[in-house]
């Protein structure tokens, strides 16, 4: 079967500007796009570079973006993607700044990892093994799954805004520690993670959890990460009085409070954070983009009321 | 130019190992590794990993015997000794460092049984133990803030007065060539399974160290010891692990049958892996296979017990073929997996150029000697990465200073050039599959004289070829069209080590099978062959297996 594939082309050696070269190859029915990338560059085009190795989905090499979203596509069928022969896209990982053709310098994620000290820190070396519980070690595999790939981190949206977020990889490797038993340093490590570029950065747009090519889940191990880092009493961030702010306005009016939202996260005694709040309160007015500053009344005030309650108690439960 | 004591080639789990110890033992450590350590190869190994825990009322010597059966008595009993002795202590090592091992309900270490052994000994995680131990050792990496040449490609062992000096390399990001010099150099580079088409292998398994350490004038050792492992995806080779035959899988052929019963009636699923593979072969030669394949049947095991034990397995059997194993059996072949063979190294890794280490797959202590048990490679890598570190020690002490010419440099840098410059003609790959096909056929699950000759010339002609090949790419910037012509000539070199090896030993032993003299003859080849490179051409010895308490016998499943 033929595959029609165009790739995002760049070398520093001859341009500053990327271009976009299309290619065909006839590849078996079964083949992923790696086993198509691997022989345009081994019969038709010697000059495009990628990464690969294991292509059985375990060394993390291949993360490229397919039709605009990162896949490892060592692991994605061209059949999956192109059912009916369609072209298919691939372009380096975004978030990233390229090498070569889909080659992309892996320095700033590798710093990150290594921010979040990444090794289990323990004063205590027993003769033998530490002793755990089965359940306690093995909720981890599914984190351990993580092969530092760097598909989440190509499509972090908050990473995109700003660079020096953490980023859902060095995240989801941080709860690897801050969840096993063995480790001393929870609460350290909470308190680190709790800091600016940490676990509040996340605007939960699930985009991770969907482009991950192993089910580590890089959103949920930080929200459960705020949750923690709450429970180990780290209360004074934005993070946690949007949280708290949130969840009252909508008990009390059914609906987000924007204004108060916006000032109860800053903190009320938090004079230079109001003045830049105000700065962005003033252009907004200017701009007819302020939100009502008095906050919306529901008509029926006891529906909300025992949804609340319900939620608040589904809650406990779950606890 | 930079300088270390210790170079460490490969960040694998035996170079990672390496490197760690070396830290500790106060020495200025570097790692140089054509990619970043976490997508080495170690990562594929899924089952476990062997130890002899005393107590779990489990004894070393027990893992020694099994071991040194599955070898069919060419492992060096002494090294075997070591490597079983310390196995223990490496795993509780490896738990505190911080891998998260499966536990029993005790919340001790549990373990899973696996091939040629009667007792289960197999630490694991899930069925992803070798990416859980990568890991863990990247992480100790960060932990000593190692000193890593990450997309560092090597070319060249660099000696001065018979003795290793360092080594010449390239920023693959930048193409810049460098001297690296180093008092002490440890090999970990890992396995050539590329040599071959198909393997369960990495695209990065290209013999490296095997052709550095010729070219240095070091031997190597048993390399027609290439192991089959009998479970492998059809067509790419992918590896599915051992560890599902471990937790009760079984083997079926096109009729249904467990055909294990006729060959292996005591272990079945779980003898040793050439004689699983010998017997799948057979069934498939006799027309009781399935398109070339048999079959690996989970469905007994359940879905959520499939889910939790081999996750991964269920991943490779769902993403590659669309099959979930809880409800059909998978089509399996024997696939080049493991080349027992390697550089000769004595019990603590030293090689016979003084300063020159080797550790894990590319070297021969010799442990695995005919036939590797499973789980005994990340075993293997951990004791012997460690020792090799210990050993460099002393030794490094002894070595004032390293003044390495720079005509070294500049002879490496036109030499790249030269080949860069040559005129259009063949692409590596093609040359390179050339090979792929001529060692598959040559040196398979059988072998006999004929089909020894035919690789040995094959790959003569395939040698004369080289230097028509050419590289398209000229740039400097990642020219993995450069990288991948390097690593054919290195895979060109260990491919006829392989054949001589092959041709010398005329016996079948382990996995050398030859269908022409199918006995094992331990009158004349209780011995190792010996391949060694004189600078013009390949000459052939042998010398003794290492015998201590284990008298050989016949190796009956």
């Amino acid at each position: 079967m033929e595959a029609l594939i165009k790739v995002k082309r760049f070398n520093p050696e001859e341009s500053e500007d990327s271009y976009y070269q299309d290619y065909s190859v006839d590849v078996a029915e079964d083949s992923t796009i790696l086993d198509s990338l691997i022989k345009i560059r081994e019969q038709q085009d010697g000059t495009l570079s990628l990464r690969c190795s294991c292509r059985a989905s375990i060394c993390g090499s291949c993360s490229m973006r397919v039709n605009g979203s990162a896949k490892l596509v060592c692991k994605t069928r061209v059949k999956e993607v192109s059912p009916d022969g369609e072209q298919i896209i691939v372009e380096p990982m975004g978030n990233f700044t390229v090498i070569k053709d889909l080659v992309t310098e892996m320095d700033s994620f590798w710093s990150k990892m290594k921010s979040i000290d990444p090794y289990v820190k323990t004063s205590f070396e027993p003769e033998a093994e530490h002793i755990a519980s089965n359940e306690s070690m093995t909720h981890l595999l599914g984190v351990m799954n993580c092969i530092m790939c760097g598909a989440c981190v190509s499509e972090c949206t908050a990473m995109e805004v700003d660079p020096s977020f953490t980023g859902p990889a060095a995240l989801a490797k941080a709860y690897r520690f801050v969840a096993d038993p063995r480790d001393e340093e929870t609460n350290s490590r909470l308190g680190n993670l709790n800091e600016n570029t940490g676990v509040w950065d996340c605007t939960r747009c699930l985009a991770c959890v969907e482009v991950c090519p192993k089910d580590v889940a890089p959103m949920e191990r930080i929200v459960k990460m705020r949750d923690l880092a709450i429970e180990e009493g780290y209360t004074n961030t934005s993070g946690y009085r949007h949280t708290e702010s949130f969840n009252d306005s909508i008990k009390k009016h059914g609906r987000l409070d924007e204004t108060r939202l916006a000032l109860e996260s800053t903190g009320l005694l938090n004079i230079f954070g109001l003045i830049d709040l105000a700065k962005i309160g003033i252009k907004s007015l200017f701009r007819g983009k302020l939100p009502p500053i008095l906050p919306h009344r529901p008509k029926d005030m006891k529906k909300v009321t025992s949804i609340a309650e319900r939620l608040d108690n589904q809650a406990k439960e779950e606890d | 130019m930079s300088k270390h004591d210790l170079l460490i080639i490969g960040a694998g789990l035996a170079g990672l190992r390496a490197a760690v110890e070396g830290v500790r033992q106060g020495l200025n450590v570097a790692v140089i590794t054509k990619v970043h350590p976490v997508r080495s190869h170690s990562n594929a190994a899924q089952g476990g990993i062997n130890a002899a825990l005393t107590d779990r009322g489990d004894d070393w010597r027990d893992h020694a015997l099994a071991t040194i059966k599955g070898s069919d008595y060419l492992a060096d009993q002494d090294a075997v000794e070591v490597m079983c002795r310390e196995a223990g202590d490496a795993i509780i090592e490896l738990e505190n460092m911080g891998v998260i091992f499966s536990r029993d309900d005790d919340g001790k270490l549990g373990t899973r049984a696996f091939g040629g052994q009667k007792k289960a000994r197999t630490y694991f995680v899930g069925a992803i133990t070798g990416s859980a131990l990568l890991h863990v050792l990247y992480e100790q990496s960060v932990k000593y803030n190692l000193h890593i040449y990450e997309e560092w490609f090597v070319t060249k062992l660099i000696k001065q007065d018979g003795k290793i000096a360092g080594a010449v390399a390239f920023d693959i990001k930048t193409g810049q060539m460098e001297m690296i010099s180093a008092k002490a150099v440890v090999l970990a580079t890992g396995g050539a399974g590329r040599v071959f088409e198909p393997s369960t292998n990495a695209l990065i398994c290209t013999g490296d160290g095997l052709s550095l350490a010729m070219q240095a004038g070091v031997p190597l050792m048993d390399t027609e010891m290439i192991q089959y492992h009998p479970t492998t995806l059809a067509g790419n080779g992918i590896l599915l692990s051992e560890a599902a035959r471990g937790d009760g899988a079984y083997l079926i052929n096109s009729q249904g049958e467990r055909f294990m019963e006729k060959y292996a009636p005591e272990y079945m699923e779980l003898a040793s892996r050439d004689v699983v593979s010998r017997a799948e072969q057979t069934e498939i030669d006799e027309g009781r296979g399935v398109d070339g394949c048999v079959f690996l049947d989970l469905r007994h095991l359940g879905k959520k017990f499939i889910e939790d034990r081999l996750g991964y397995l269920q991943e490779v059997a769902l993403e590659f073929r669309g099959i979930d194993l809880s409800e059909k059996p998978i089509p399996i072949t024997p696939g080049m997996h493991y080349i027992m063979g390697g550089i000769k190294t004595d019990l603590n890794g030293a090689t016979n150029v003084p300063g020159l280490y080797a550790a894990g797959e590319c070297a021969n202590v010799s442990v695995h000697g005919a036939n590797r048990l499973g789980a005994n490679s990340l075993l293997d890598t951990i004791v012997f990465g460690r020792r090799s570190a210990i050993e460099s020690v002393e030794y490094i002490k002894s070595v004032k200073e390293v003044d390495i010419d720079s005509k070294e440099l500049s002879k490496e840098k036109s030499r790249m050039q030269s080949i860069l410059d040559r005129p259009k003609g063949m692409r590596s790959a093609e040359l390179r599959d050339k090979m792929g096909a001529t060692m598959t056929k040559g040196i398979g699950v059988w072998r006999d004289t004929e089909s020894i000759n035919y690789a040995t010339d094959g790959m003569k002609n395939i040698r004369g070829q080289l230097p028509n090949v050419y590289v398209e790419n000229k740039g400097k910037v990642f020219n993995t069209d450069l990288t991948s012509y390097l690593e054919l000539e290195f895979m060109v070199d260990v491919a006829e080590s392989i054949c001589q090896g092959a041709n010398a030993r005329f016996e079948s032993r382990g996995a050398h099978f030859r269908t022409d003299v199918t006995q094992r003859n331990d009158k004349d080849w209780l011995k190792h062959t010996i391949v060694e490179y004189n600078g013009e051409e390949l000459n052939t010895t042998s010398e003794k297996v290492t015998i201590t308490d284990w008298e050989p016998t016949e190796r009956v499943y």
